[in-house]
């Protein structure tokens, strides 16, 4: 019972996109006989949806590499290095969790444009290239490792960077995964921002895509279902894979903030 | 003498390259949070000092003046009015029944992983896939909502199109689209409290009702005030759903602060004044910020 509250909309969508337009203009709940697969054919055929969907997993997929990227660098630094300054600066990163996206988001606008960045995968990504919360996150699972570690790999001369390519990432991969996950799901869903910084189809998401469709396509709502479905789809399949790692991170930002 | 010098010397270099290898390590993160984190908070806090043209640049500077236009204008005061009645509506129904399915799928049956993994769902489910789905729920005519009134014989409710309603449909989106989150951390909370408690309550004879308000309330406390701080600061900034559902209408009925902010700084081109909003709405998002912080530290020495 409580999980049909929670399908439903899911459920209703998944409903709406098999019916035929007659079975949807009749304000049918069910699809009649035999379910109507071809909307989704007609979907990709109708808008360039494919070409949306690759944007925006080119997109999710930028940013979650970049992501881990410049997180597992820093959660190193604050936590294998040390260095003077170095609580200063985990400060300053702490400090970027107060500010909201909202506060930015004109500035970016305007940085993304003089750059000369509109519609192009740059400016969709670039400025989240980095988040505290990846910081925070991988320097909790790097603290685990036991710094005994790093001594030893020093008596063997290898370098830091050695040190955490070749043992501290994989040790890591669980929380890396965590990582990945989250940043994939986010991204993936994000919507003022690609709004903003695409204005025509090149490098558009499917999430913007969606808007317009409803707005061009009135009457064929199965189609525009069918299309709400697979970008569902996606990010709900990350989910049911990627599940235990997502739980572990959303946990982990709990107790932390 | 020199033996000394010399270790020093050493010990000195050392830190030298720690700081610069750990400046290395830190600098893909610092520059951009400086470019797009830093820079841009500080770059709106100036550009809201000032009338801006057309391509959002300074033009002349009014000091707090468009802080006293908006705190005097209709138009904001209501989007702050609409986006706090807004998070009234959001917050507490979301805590409910998100807690109520986390106590369902916190029993110990056969396939309740599966249950887990069904309420999670609209976690993955993005602003604008859920908004899309909900309109076609709400649609006048041929949406579910109305068909099933229509059995009924209740007249068809404009969800969307009725002043008195849009507020409601669009926070029961918003409900919608909170419950995967806050499930999976409020069970994460049930599932860390201690089992004794509960083993000895149930040999004093205590019902499952007497468990839940004296045991599984007070001590998921914290995990509920973190929720319901979480979910205030999303209600804030909720934008997706508000773009495709309504946008911002009817009369206004929907306009919620990042929308009412979206509208000057990109469609009405008022840069600067777009600009006090946001500044003024960051400053609600920092209180409440802050005190979801203090709090998770207190939670932290109790335990």
């Amino acid at each position: 019972m409580a999980a049909l509250l929670t399908t439903f909309p899911v459920l209703y969508a998944i409903s709406s996109s098999l019916m035929t337009q007659r079975d949807f203009n009749a304000g049918a709940v069910l699809p009649s006989w035999p379910l109507e697969f071809g909307n989704y054919a007609a979907a990709f055929g109708k808008f360039p949806l494919l070409h949306y969907l690759l944007n925006t997993l080119i997109m999710s997929g930028i940013v979650t590499v970049a992501l881990l990227i410049t997180s597992s660098l820093a959660a190193f630094a604050f936590t294998f290095i040390p260095f003077r300054g170095r609580s200063v600066l985990f400060g300053i990163v702490l400090a970027t969790l107060m500010i909201p996206w909202e506060a930015t988001i004109i500035v970016n606008f305007q940085t993304v444009r003089d750059l000369g960045w509109l519609n192009t995968f740059a400016g969709l990504t670039v400025p989240s290239f980095a988040m505290a919360f990846g910081i925070f996150l991988l320097r909790q699972s790097f603290r685990t490792l036991p710094v005994e570690l790093y001594e030893a790999i020093q008596i063997d001369g290898a370098s830091r960077f050695r040190f955490f390519v070749s043992v501290v990432l994989p040790l890591s991969r669980p929380m890396l995964a965590t990582l990945g996950v989250y940043s994939f799901i986010t991204t993936w869903n994000k919507y003022l921002w690609p709004l903003l910084v695409t204005s025509t189809d090149k490098v558009r998401t499917v999430q913007i895509a969606l808007k317009g469709m409803q707005g061009e396509a009135t009457t064929a709502w199965p189609l525009v279902m069918a299309a709400t479905v697979m970008v569902m789809a996606a990010t709900v399949l990350v989910l049911v894979i990627g599940q235990r790692q997502l739980k572990a991170g959303l946990a982990a930002g709990a107790v932390k903030g | 003498m020199t033996m000394v010098d010399a270790r020093r010397r050493s010990r000195r270099r050392k830190e030298w390259k720690n700081l610069l290898s750990g400046l290395v390590y830190l600098a893909p993160a610092l520059i951009v949070f400086g470019v797009f984190l830093f820079y841009p908070a500080v770059k709106t806090g100036w550009l809201s000092a000032f009338t801006t043209n057309v391509r959002g640049l300074p033009k002349a500077f009014v000091g707090f003046g468009n802080y006293i236009d908006n705190l005097t204008s209709e138009g904001f005061l209501s989007s702050l009015r609409v986006t706090l009645l807004f998070a009234l509506m959001v917050v507490p129904v979301t805590m409910i029944v998100a807690l109520c399915l986390a106590v369902l799928a916190n029993e110990k049956l056969r396939g309740i992983g599966f249950f887990r993994t069904v309420y999670a769902i609209p976690l993955a489910v993005s602003s604008a896939a859920a908004a899309v789905v909900w309109r076609l729920i709400f649609h006048p005519s041929q949406g579910i909502l109305n068909s099933l009134l229509g059995v009924f014989g209740v007249e068809p409710v404009g969800w969307l199109t009725d002043p008195n309603v849009a507020l409601i449909s669009v926070s029961l989106t918003t409900i919608w689209m909170h419950l995967g989150f806050n499930f999976i951390v409020l069970l994460g909370g049930l599932q860390s409290l201690p089992t004794e408690l509960y083993e000895s309550a149930a040999i004093d004879g205590a019902g499952r009702m007497r468990q839940l308000t004296s045991i599984t309330l007070p001590l998921l406390s914290p995990v509920l005030f973190f929720v319901g701080i979480v979910l205030v600061i999303d209600s804030f900034q909720s934008f997706g759903q508000i773009d495709i559902l309504t946008q911002g209408g009817p009369a206004g009925a929907t306009n919620l602060i990042v929308y009412e902010i979206y509208q000057n700084a990109f469609v009405r081109n008022r840069v600067g004044y777009a600009s006090a909003q946001t500044i003024v709405l960051f400053v609600i998002i920092l209180v409440l910020t802050a005190v979801q912080y203090r709090f998770s530290e207190r939670k932290v020495h109790y335990q």
